[in-house]
C-alpha cells in the first residue's frame, strides 16, 4: 500500500512538471511470457507520453486462467487492464467484468474494420459475429509448426526419405505426410544423438492437449456443434470423422514424439526442439522469434509452416488475445487512453518488430512484412485458417472435460477414440443442461 | 502420558499462594494466555469449516454472483459418493499414502539406526540429510519434471549409468505405470529425512541401561533388536506415521507442479482433484461436499489411529 | 550418555558411516544438480544429452531478477550495454526491460514467513504455558480441537476463507496471510511448546512467586529462558511450513502478498521455462531457512518429538 502512494506520489510529481492534470497508475495483467515482456518495454513511450504509471502482473500460462478468472470473478481490482485469452471473452462480457468498448472506438475513430477479421471475431466480439467489442486484438496468435531446416537439407536425409515416401522431405502439406516426417525421424541417429519426430502438446493440468488436438481434430472434420442447431453436439463433436482425427494423433503420439513428453506444453516442446530433440515441433507462433534469434537452432537452421491439411479441412487452432478494460479498475479513462495509445499504427509497427504479433491490417499487410522476418509469411498462411474453441461463459468447465477425456485416451491410452469424443459429448452435455442451454 | 502428568501438576499447583501473590488470578491469566489463539482458530480454521458445511447444501458457484444460490440438500454428496473418478482419486490417494509411508518408515529408521551407531561426524551428515526437506515442495516438484525429463534430466541417465538401460527407454512421469511411482520417489526422497529425525529422537531416548541388562542376561543382538529397539522405538514410529499420513493426505503443491495429476487421471490424489472443482470448475456447492468428506475422512482415521497411539504409548 | 557395553564396534562404525554418506550422497544429487543448473546457460540447462561440465555464468541470476525483451535493431545500435548484466543480455540480442519480481516475492515470503513465526510461536508459548500450568476448563478438549484444525486439507477451507477474506479487505495481503498461516502453525506450535514447557519444573516458578514476582514475571524471567531452546526448535517448523508454503499462497494471493513458492516455478525465459533462473531462485530461497536450521540444529530433534526426548 505504502509502496503504492509512494510510487503515485512520485509518478504526479514527475507528471506535474510536465504539466499533465492527472496521472493514474495502472496495471495490466497477462500471461507470463516473451511477448509481455516486450511490451513492458513498449509502454515505456505510453508512460513517457500519458505520464501514467503502468504496472505488470504477468502470470504464467499454466496457471493463468486460473488466476485471472479468480481475480475477475471475485470482483479483485488488481487489473485495470486485460489482456484476457479469447476463450474468456463471453463469461467476462455477460457477467459485466469487461467494460464494453463500442462507443469508445466509435469516439476515437477506431475501427475494427482496420484488424484481421479472424482475430476481431476471435479476441473482441461476444455474441460471436454480433458488432459487440470487448477488447482491441492486441496479440495474434495460432498454432503452426517449426522444424529443423538444416536436417530437411540434408542431401542423404532427402534421398532416403525420396525413395521411402515418393515424395521430397520438405515442410509438409498434409496432415499424412506430417506423420511420416515425424515417422522418419523418429529414433534417427543425427550428429551422434538419437532424434525424435515431433513435439506436439500433450499437457494435462490447463489446456494444453486441447490446444493441440484441436489442430487435427478440425481437419479431420470435427464440429464444436451442429452448425444449423446451437449446442447440438451429438454427430458432430463425436463424429465418425472426428473419432478418426483424434486417433491420427493417437498414432502421431504413440509413433513419433520424445519419450517423457505426456505433459508438454508451450514450453517443454520448446525445450525439446531448442536442445536438439526433434525434427518438428508444435507450437503457437508467439514462440518463433525466440527460435529465430536461438544461438543453437536459430538463423537458418530453422523453419515454419502452416497446421497441414486433413481430409476434412484445413484449419489451425487459434490463440492470442484481446486487450480489455477490467470493469472494476478506478481508472477507466487512462486505461481506455492506453488502448488508444497501443492501436495506433506507429504503436502497431514497433510492437511487431519487437516480437509482438499486431492484430493491425496496415502492419500486416504492408508489402515488406511477409519478408520483413523468416516467420512472418507462415504467421499470415496462419492465421486465414484459425478456428477457436468454445468462448461461452461455461469454457472453463468445458475445457476441463475435454482436457480430460482427450488426455486419458491419447497420454494414457484408456479405451478408444470414439469413446473418449462420446463421453466428451456427455460431459459438454451436462454442462450445457447446467447452463439451461437447452 | 503426557496429558495425565499435566494434570499431576496442575492439581499439585498451589492455588490459594499463587493468588495471593499475583495481581490477576490463574484462571484469567490462564484465559488471557489462550483466547487469542482459540480466537484465531476460531476465526481461520472452525468459522470456514462451519461455512463449507453450510455450502456443501446448496449449488453456489462463486463465479456467478448473479444466479439465485439453491438448497439442494444431499444431492452433491451422494453426486460424489457415487462417482467413480472420485473413487479412483482415493485409489490413487491410498496407494500414494501407502508407499510413502512404507519407504520412509523403512529408510527413515534405518537410517537413524545407523546414524546411532556413532560414527565420527554423525551431526554433520544428518544436517546434510535433513536438507531436502527445507525445500518448498512446489519448487521440488517442478524441478523434478526437470531432472524426470528422458532426454535432459538428470534422473534417466543416474538409472542409466547404474543399470546400463538406455536413458531414453523409460520415462518417470509419461508412462501410467510408473507415474504413480514418480511421485513416491520425489515425495520419499524430501521426507524420509523428517522420519528418520523422528526415529532418531526414539532411539536416542532408550536408555543404555537396558542394553546393559540385556546383555547381561546374554540376549543376542538380533533379540534386543525386537524385544527392545522395535519396541521403544514404536510410540516414535507411529508418531511419523501418522504426521507424514496427515501431510500426504492432504497433498498438494508437489504433486500438481510435478504430474498434474496425470497422465490421464493416474496421480490425480484428492486435493489436486478437490482443486479442480473448486478452483477451475468453480462448482463451489459441490467442491464444499468434496471437502467435507476429505475431511471427515482424515479426522476419523486420524482420531482411530491416536487412541491406538495412546495404547501403545501406555503398555 | 552412557555407552557402556552397547557402544558399537569400530567396524560397525565404519559400515554405519559408509552407508549413511552413501545415502547422503544419493540425496544430495538432486539439490547439486539444481545448484549448478543455476550457474549454467539456458542452452547448456536444457542440453542433450545433460552437461556434467560447464562453463559457469551468472545469466540464470540475471535473469532471475530481471525482465529482458527483443528490441528494435536500431534501439540495439543506439544502446550499447553499459554493465557486465547488460552484455549478458545483449548476447541474445536483448534489453533489460525492468527488474523482475523475485525480489518482491522474497520480500514477501520474508515478511509473512517470519512475520507467522514470530507470531505462532508468541501465541503458541502464551496458550502452552497455559494448558500446561493452570486448570482450563475442558483443556482436553481443547487440545484436541487445536490438533484436528491441522487434518483440514488446505483447498478444503481455502474457499470459504477465501470468501472471508474478501469481505474483510484482507485478500492478498500480508496481514491476511501471516494470520492464516499462524492459524495453521499454531496447532503445532501449541503441542510442541506444551511439551517443553511441562519439562521445566515448577518449583523455579514458585520460589520466583513467593519472592514477590507476580505471575507475569514469574512467566517473563523464569519460563522464557527456560524454555528458550523449546521455542527455537518450534520456530524452526513453523518457518519450514510458512516458508515453503504454496496451496494457500497460490489461491488467496496475487500481485501483491504473493511469496516466493507459487512465483519461483513460474520463471520464464525466451519462450519456455528458465532452468537456469529457477534454480537460481530454487537456490537463494532455500538458503535462509537453511542457515535458520543449521544454527538451531542442536533443537531439532527434541522438536520434532513434541519435546519427548529428553537430554
Amino acid at each position: 500500500m505504502t509502496r503504492q502512494l509512494i510510487l503515485s506520489a512520485a509518478a504526479a510529481a514527475l507528471v506535474s512538471g510536465a504539466g499533465a492534470v492527472h496521472a493514474d497508475d495502472l496495471t495490466l495483467c497477462w500471461a507470463a511470457w516473451d511477448p509481455a515482456n516486450a511490451l513492458v518495454e513498449l509502454s515505456k513511450d505510453f508512460e513517457a507520453q500519458s505520464g501514467h504509471k503502468m504496472s505488470f502482473e504477468f502470470v504464467p500460462w499454466t496457471s493463468f486462467a486460473d488466476r485471472m478468472l479468480n481475480e475477475l470473478n471475485s470482483g479483485g481490482q488488481l487489473c485495470d487492464l486485460m489482456i484476457g485469452d479469447s476463450q474468456w471473452i463471453g463469461g467476462a462480457a455477460e457477467n459485466g467484468q469487461y467494460k464494453k468498448l463500442n462507443d469508445f472506438f466509435a469516439a476515437e475513430g477506431i475501427s475494427m474494420d482496420d484488424f484481421i477479421p479472424a482475430t476481431v471475431a476471435g479476441y473482441s466480439e461476444w455474441p460471436k459475429g454480433t458488432p459487440n467489442y470487448w477488447a482491441l486484438p492486441a496479440f495474434g496468435d495460432v498454432v503452426g509448426w517449426t522444424y529443423r531446416k538444416d536436417w530437411f537439407a540434408r542431401p542423404e536425409l532427402q534421398a532416403e526419405f525420396k525413395t521411402k515416401y515418393g515424395h521430397d522431405l520438405a515442410p509438409p502439406k498434409t496432415l499424412d505426410e506430417l506423420k511420416q516426417i515425424a515417422e522418419f525421424f523418429q529414433n534417427r541417429e543425427i550428429d551422434g544423438k538419437t532424434v525424435y519426430g515431433a513435439a506436439i502438446y500433450t499437457e494435462r493440468g490447463s489446456e494444453g492437449i486441447t490446444m493441440g488436438v484441436t489442430n487435427i481434430l478440425y481437419n479431420y472434420g470435427f464440429e464444436y456443434q451442429n452448425p444449423a442447431k446451437p449446442y447440438d453436439l451429438q454427430g458432430f463433436v463425436n463424429s465418425p470423422d472426428a473419432a478418426k482425427g483424434l486417433q491420427f494423433y493417437k498414432s502421431l503420439y504413440d509413433c513419433c514424439v520424445p519419450p517423457g513428453s505426456s505433459d508438454w506444453y508451450m514450453s517443454e516442446d520448446i525445450d525439446a526442439y531448442k536442445s536438439g530433440q526433434v525434427a518438428l515441433q508444435m507450437n503457437f507462433a508467439f514462440i518463433w522469434p525466440g527460435v529465430n534469434a536461438d544461438p543453437n537452432v536459430g538463423g537458418d537452421k530453422s523453419g515454419y509452416f502452416p497446421n497441414p491439411a486433413g481430409p476434412k479441412g484445413h484449419f489451425a487452432q487459434l490463440g492470442g488475445q484481446g486487450i480489455s478494460v477490467v470493469s472494476n479498475t478506478n481508472s477507466p479513462d487512462a486505461a481506455l487512453q492506453y488502448i488508444k495509445w497501443f492501436a495506433q499504427p506507429e504503436v502497431q509497427k514497433k510492437w511487431w518488430e519487437m516480437g509482438g504479433y499486431s492484430a493491425l491490417k496496415s502492419v500486416v499487410e504492408d508489402p515488406g512484412f511477409a519478408t520483413s522476418q523468416p516467420y512472418a509469411q507462415t504467421f499470415l498462411d496462419s492465421m486465414a485458417i484459425v478456428k477457436d474453441f468454445w468462448a461461452e461463459p461455461a469454457y472453463a468447465s468445458l475445457l476441463l472435460a475435454m482436457q480430460q477425456r482427450v488426455h486419458n485416451y491419447v497420454v494414457a491410452g484408456n479405451g478408444t477414440s470414439q469413446e473418449a469424443l462420446d463421453g466428451l459429448v456427455a460431459d459438454w452435455t451436462e454442462i450445457f443442461e447446467d447452463e439451461g442451454k437447452f | 502420558m503426557q496429558r495425565t502428568s499435566i494434570e499431576r501438576v496442575a492439581a499439585a499447583t498451589p492455588a490459594p499462594v499463587a493468588r495471593r501473590l499475583t495481581g490477576l488470578s490463574d484462571r484469567v491469566i490462564a484465559w488471557i494466555f489462550v483466547a487469542p489463539t482459540i480466537f484465531l482458530l476460531l476465526a481461520v480454521n472452525i468459522f470456514p469449516l462451519i461455512w463449507t458445511i453450510r455450502l456443501s447444501f446448496t449449488n453456489m458457484r462463486v463465479n456467478r454472483p448473479n444466479e439465485p444460490v439453491e438448497f439442494v440438500g444431499l444431492r452433491n454428496y451422494q453426486r460424489i459418493l457415487t462417482d467413480p473418478d472420485i473413487w479412483q482419486t482415493m485409489q490413487a490417494t491410498a496407494h500414494f499414502l501407502f508407499w510413502t509411508l512404507a519407504l520412509q518408515i523403512v529408510i527413515g529408521f534405518a537410517l537413524a539406526w545407523l546414524i546411532n551407531r556413532k560414527f565420527r561426524g554423525n551431526d554433520l551428515w544428518t544436517t546434510i540429510i535433513v536438507l531436502p526437506m527445507m525445500l518448498s515442495p512446489a519448487v521440488v516438484g517442478n524441478f523434478w519434471t526437470f531432472l524426470y525429463q528422458p532426454q535432459i534430466g538428470l534422473f534417466n541417465y543416474a538409472v542409466g549409468f547404474l543399470t546400463g538401460a538406455d536413458p531414453s527407454s523409460f520415462s518417470m512421469i509419461a508412462d501410467v505405470r510408473l507415474a504413480p511411482w514418480a511421485i513416491i520417489i520425489v515425495d520419499t526422497w524430501m521426507w524420509t529425512p523428517f522420519v528418520m529425525l523422528i526415529c532418531l529422537a526414539g532411539l536416542r531416548s532408550i536408555p543404555a541401561s537396558i542394553y546393559e541388562a540385556a546383555e547381561c542376561d546374554r540376549a543376542s543382538k538380533w533379540r534386543q533388536f525386537w524385544t527392545i529397539t522395535i519396541p521403544m522405538v514404536l510410540p516414535f514410529l507411529m508418531l511419523a506415521v501418522l504426521f507424514r499420513g496427515i501431510e500426504n493426505f492432504k497433498m498438494f503443491d508437489l504433486v500438481v507442479q510435478l504430474t498434474g495429476g496425470g497422465p490421464g487421471n493416474t496421480t490425480e490424489l484428492t486435493s489436486i482433484n478437490l482443486k479442480r472443482e473448486a478452483f477451475e470448475k468453480w462448482r463451489t456447492g459441490y467442491s464444499s461436499a468434496y471437502a467435507i468428506i476429505l475431511f471427515v475422512t482424515v479426522f476419523g482415521l486420524a482420531s482411530i489411529y491416536v487412541k491406538a497411539l495412546n495404547k501403545v504409548k501406555s503398555r | 550418555m552412557s555407552y557402556s557395553i552397547t557402544e558399537p564396534s569400530r567396524a560397525q562404525k565404519w559400515m554405519a558411516g559408509i552407508l549413511v554418506v552413501a545415502y547422503a550422497v544419493i540425496t544430495l544429487l538432486p539439490l547439486i544438480w539444481i545448484i549448478a543448473t543455476g550457474f549454467k546457460s539456458p542452452s547448456d540447462s536444457i542440453a542433450y544429452p545433460p552437461k556434467l561440465f560447464f562453463t559457469p555464468t551468472l545469466e540464470g541470476y540475471v535473469n532471475l531478477f530481471t525482465t529482458r525483451t527483443r528490441q528494435t535493431a536500431e534501439f540495439l545500435a543506439a544502446n550499447p550495454p553499459q554493465t557486465w548484466y547488460q552484455e549478458i543480455v545483449a548476447k541474445y540480442g536483448m534489453v533489460i526491460a525492468g527488474p523482475s519480481r523475485f525480489g518482491e516475492r522474497f520480500l514477501n515470503s520474508v515478511i509473512i514467513g517470519f512475520g507467522s513465526t514470530f507470531l505462532s510461536v508468541f501465541l503458541g508459548t502464551l496458550a502452552a504455558y497455559a494448558f500446561s500450568r493452570f486448570k482450563v476448563p475442558l483443556k482436553d478438549d481443547l487440545l484436541f480441537f487445536i490438533l484436528s484444525t491441522r487434518m483440514m486439507p488446505p483447498i478444503a477451507v481455502a474457499i470459504p476463507i477465501f470468501l472471508m477474506f474478501r469481505q474483510l479487505g484482507l485478500s492478498d495481503t500480508h496481514l491476511g496471510m501471516i494470520l492464516l498461516y499462524t492459524a495453521v502453525n499454531l496447532s503445532l506450535a501449541v503441542w510442541l511448546l506444551k511439551g517443553f514447557i511441562d519439562e521445566i519444573p515448577r518449583e523455579y516458578e514458585e520460589a520466583a512467586l513467593i519472592d514477590g514476582y507476580t505471575r507475569f514475571q514469574a512467566f517473563r524471567k523464569v519460563v522464557l529462558p527456560q524454555a528458550a531452546t523449546g521455542i527455537a526448535s518450534t520456530a524452526i517448523f513453523c518457518l519450514i511450513f510458512a516458508w515453503n508454503e504454496y496451496a494457500f499462497a497460490v489461491l488467496l494471493t496475487s500481485g501483491n502478498a504473493q511469496t516466493a513458492p507459487p512465483f519461483i516455478p513460474t520463471i520464464i525465459g525466451v519462450g519456455g521455462q528458465d532452468w537456469p533462473a529457477v534454480a537460481a531462485g530454487a537456490t537463494l530461497f532455500l538458503l535462509p531457512v537453511m542457515v535458520f536450521t543449521i544454527l538451531l540444529r542442536k533443537h531439532l530433534l527434541r522438536g520434532i518429538t513434541f519435546g519427548a526426548v529428553r537430554k
